[in-house]
């Protein structure tokens, strides 16, 4: 039997189109064999993620926290049923077996520590505060809102799950750019989470070139910050110059996930 | 069973709504669970549990004595030496949370057996008791591996074996309350529920076995209040947690003076349920119902000290009686009920005496004129008007479907009121006003005060007394430091 290949399309508002471009690029493994043609997303496929991510952002942040837990900890439940095969995608993509078993079991674990965190990160970083006057004062942690981001190089799945989460737990609806050279597992991921009754729009995954859009991800006006997890330093240049055009918070992350 | 509720000329009949029983399973007999396995008690002693809406035996239970507990102690202790203290915290939380998800996929079992066995109406144990039971292991479960986010430099540890003793009212949602927090900080427990409502907490052990948590973490002995002494008074655990009577909680804590176990008591209370004239009425009916009907009135923070502004007091109790003539009481596994059966003879006797000594007081009595069964144990809903804070109704705990009404005029005197009571567990205050909630919540001596609701809970929301309501707390980040050595 000939075995159905798959095509990796992006994930935006909880659907599956192809770049609106028509562009694609190719992805081997480390021994140069082709093992996908991806979408080379285009500024405009950032442009409508965006959208669907703002129209997320009201029904997100205003589930309960303990809502939002349940379905994270139902996206760990959906990776640990795919196991084997984000493993095969990891070992596709040049990992060794060992260490591709070890990645999924790490997200599966960050996945379950994340959802936790939904209903408890405000109980520590709220406080009714003393004042000394005669009014009521309190605070507590709010959404930032739209957040784009750019994955980690060199980690398909792991790298992504640890940079989504925490947005996500804190009620922030977000659009991703995978790793460019390792983005199948990406793809795969969104796969689960339209299956994790995750509200379309909240997560939105593009597949491309980080020297292409960064810029679009870091100077779009309706994006309030962005997480960058690269270590290109004219990319980062960019990135904080572009942020000051409307105050986006920047999040540099190159550590190793 | 027939129900008839009349309210102005107009003649509701509501059809039995009964909830299916077929398909739960209760076994005839049930055994001690003790190291990860059910095993006959060495006391060799049962006791049968019933269905107070009928009386009849649901099941055989055993019961344990003074050498139960010992094995069960022993195997918390192993459990904890070499297994539960070793593990690590995500691991420990992975196991809570396999629980919790066990528990909501046979909610609708828990939600039947618990209102068989508890006589509380199907629609509270469905839409309350057991999903917060099942969300209440859910939150903990996450808190295992963050204990050093909640007590940053503190270094939290657990205790070690924890002996847990649980009331009637809330069977599981009150097994929940306990064993989550326990687990998630480390610890193993031997818990006992009340005698009188083994069934979940029997199932929570069947469950806890299907998990696979490791055998000894959890211990689930029944039995009746010797075996909860035996507990209380057993060496070879650290910590005592009690939700129960303000008597028995201060018999616990005389008990354990002079040894170095700690303890947690969450005990009676008499709330304070306060209606201001800017109150939105019709809801504030709405809350006062709920507020001490809720449960039959079996619960410790029912709000059954009515406190109504002068001005607008007629109103209130005028709607109020109005909507008691609609209340149903019946069949606990009918869907429509919304008072189900008293929950056993010596309860109902209870209340029966303060019943009679309300009205010896000279409060006026009000009973809507609604059917109760015949059969089983059964209350009418009650209020009593002109009751003064000297009456003993207003000052004992009744635990029933009994509501004492008082005015004010003033807030300085609602407040002077509420908190003239050796109990402060809970309160609830209507207004329209924000700062007269703010006001009133830093001047009511209660542990959760409620404003424009009540008998509201939630994992995150921590649940606990001033005075003789008890001390330490449950639920929320709170919660956590009650299972903790620092």
């Amino acid at each position: 039997m000939i075995p159905v290949l798959k095509t990796y399309k992006i994930f935006i508002g909880g659907q599956f189109p192809r770049t609106e471009s028509g562009r694609y690029y190719k992805v081997h493994n480390n021994t140069n064999e082709l093992i996908a043609n991806m979408c080379l997303s285009s500024r405009k496929d950032f442009r409508n993620a965006v959208v669907a991510a703002r129209k997320a952002l009201p029904t997100w942040s205003s589930k309960t926290h303990f809502n939002r837990s349940q379905i994270i900890y139902r996206i760990a439940e959906m990776i640990e049923g795919r196991k084997s095969q984000f493993v095969e995608e990891l070992i596709l993509q040049g990992v060794s077996q060992q260490n591709a078993l070890k990645e999924v079991e790490q997200t599966i674990n960050r996945c379950v520590y994340y959802s936790g965190w939904c209903d408890k990160y405000s109980a520590l970083f709220s406080s009714v505060n003393p004042v000394a006057s005669s009014h009521f004062n309190f605070s507590s942690p709010e959404p930032m809102g739209v957040v784009s981001m750019i994955c980690p190089e060199k980690s398909s799945l792991l790298g992504i799950v640890s940079i989504v989460l925490p947005a996500i737990v804190g009620g922030n609806t977000c659009v991703v750019l995978a790793d460019e050279q390792m983005p199948l597992c990406a793809i795969t991921l969104a796969e689960v989470l339209a299956t994790s009754d995750l509200p379309g729009g909240v997560v939105n995954i593009l597949t491309g070139k980080s020297s292409e859009l960064h810029i679009h991800f870091s100077n779009h006006l309706d994006v309030n910050a962005i997480v960058y997890c690269k270590d290109n330093l004219a990319e980062i240049k960019t990135i904080q110059e572009n942020a000051s055009l409307n105050v986006k918070r920047c999040f540099l992350w190159n550590k190793k996930f | 069973m027939q129900k008839k509720n009349q309210s102005k000329g107009f003649q509701w009949e509501y059809a039995p709504a009964p909830e299916s029983t077929d398909t739960i399973q209760i076994k005839k007999q049930y055994e001690l669970f003790i190291d990860g396995k059910f095993v006959k008690p060495l006391s060799k002693k049962y006791y049968e549990t019933h269905n107070p809406s009928n009386g009849k035996s649901l099941s055989k239970i055993a019961w344990a004595n003074e050498k139960d507990i010992n094995q069960a102690v022993k195997a918390a202790q192993n459990a904890y030496k070499n297994v539960w203290s070793k593990m690590h915290a995500a691991e420990r939380g992975k196991y809570i949370y396999r629980i919790a998800r066990m528990m909501q996929e046979r909610a609708r079992e828990f939600a039947v057996i618990e209102s068989m066995n508890g006589g509380k109406p199907i629609r509270e144990s469905r839409d309350i008791d057991i999903p917060l039971a099942c969300n209440h292991f859910f939150y903990y479960a996450g808190w295992a591996d963050k204990l050093e986010y909640a007590f940053p430099n503190k270094n939290p540890k657990p205790m070690g074996v924890v002996g847990q003793i649980i009331p009637w009212n809330f069977p599981l949602l009150m097994a929940a309350w306990k064993i989550a927090p326990a687990l998630a900080c480390g610890n193993t427990v031997v818990l006992k529920p009340a005698e009188t409502t083994p069934l979940t907490a029997l199932k929570l052990a069947e469950i806890i076995q299907e998990s696979g948590l490791p055998n000894g973490v959890v211990n689930i002995l029944t039995g009746h209040g010797d075996t909860g002494k035996a507990i209380v008074n057993h060496d070879g655990i650290q910590k005592i947690a009690f939700t129960g009577s303000t008597a028995v909680g201060k018999y616990i804590q005389q008990s354990l003076a002079g040894t170095n176990k700690k303890m947690t008591l969450e005990l009676g209370g008499k709330a304070a349920h306060i209606i201001f004239d800017d109150a939105p009425i019709n809801q504030t009916v709405e809350g006062i119902v709920n507020g001490i009907f809720f449960n039959q009135g079996h619960v410790c923070c029912a709000g059954s000290r009515l406190f109504v502004q002068e001005n607008i007091a007629k109103e209130v109790i005028k709607k109020l009686k109005q909507r008691m003539k609609t209340l149903i009481v019946g069949d606990p596994l009918d869907k429509n009920t919304d008072i189900g059966a008293i929950h056993s003879k010596e309860q109902l006797d209870k209340i029966n005496f303060y019943l009679d000594l309300g009205q010896k007081e000279g409060a006026e009595i009000f009973q809507p004129n609604i059917c109760i069964p015949s059969n089983g144990f059964y209350c009418k809903p009650t209020l009593f008007l002109n009751t003064s804070q000297s009456h003993r109704i207003v000052q004992e705990e009744i635990f029933g479907p009994i509501l004492c009404i008082q005015t004010f005029r003033t807030i300085d005197e609602v407040i002077e009121k509420a908190n003239n009571t050796p109990y402060g567990l809970s309160a609830g205050v209507w207004t329209d006003k924000g700062s007269k909630i703010f006001h009133l919540t830093s001047k009511l001596k209660a542990g959760v005060v409620w404003a424009n609701t009540y008998n509201k809970f939630d994992p995150s929301s921590p649940f606990g007394g001033y005075k003789e309501s008890g001390f330490g707390r449950e639920g929320g980040i709170h919660g956590l430091s009650a299972y903790l050595n620092f």
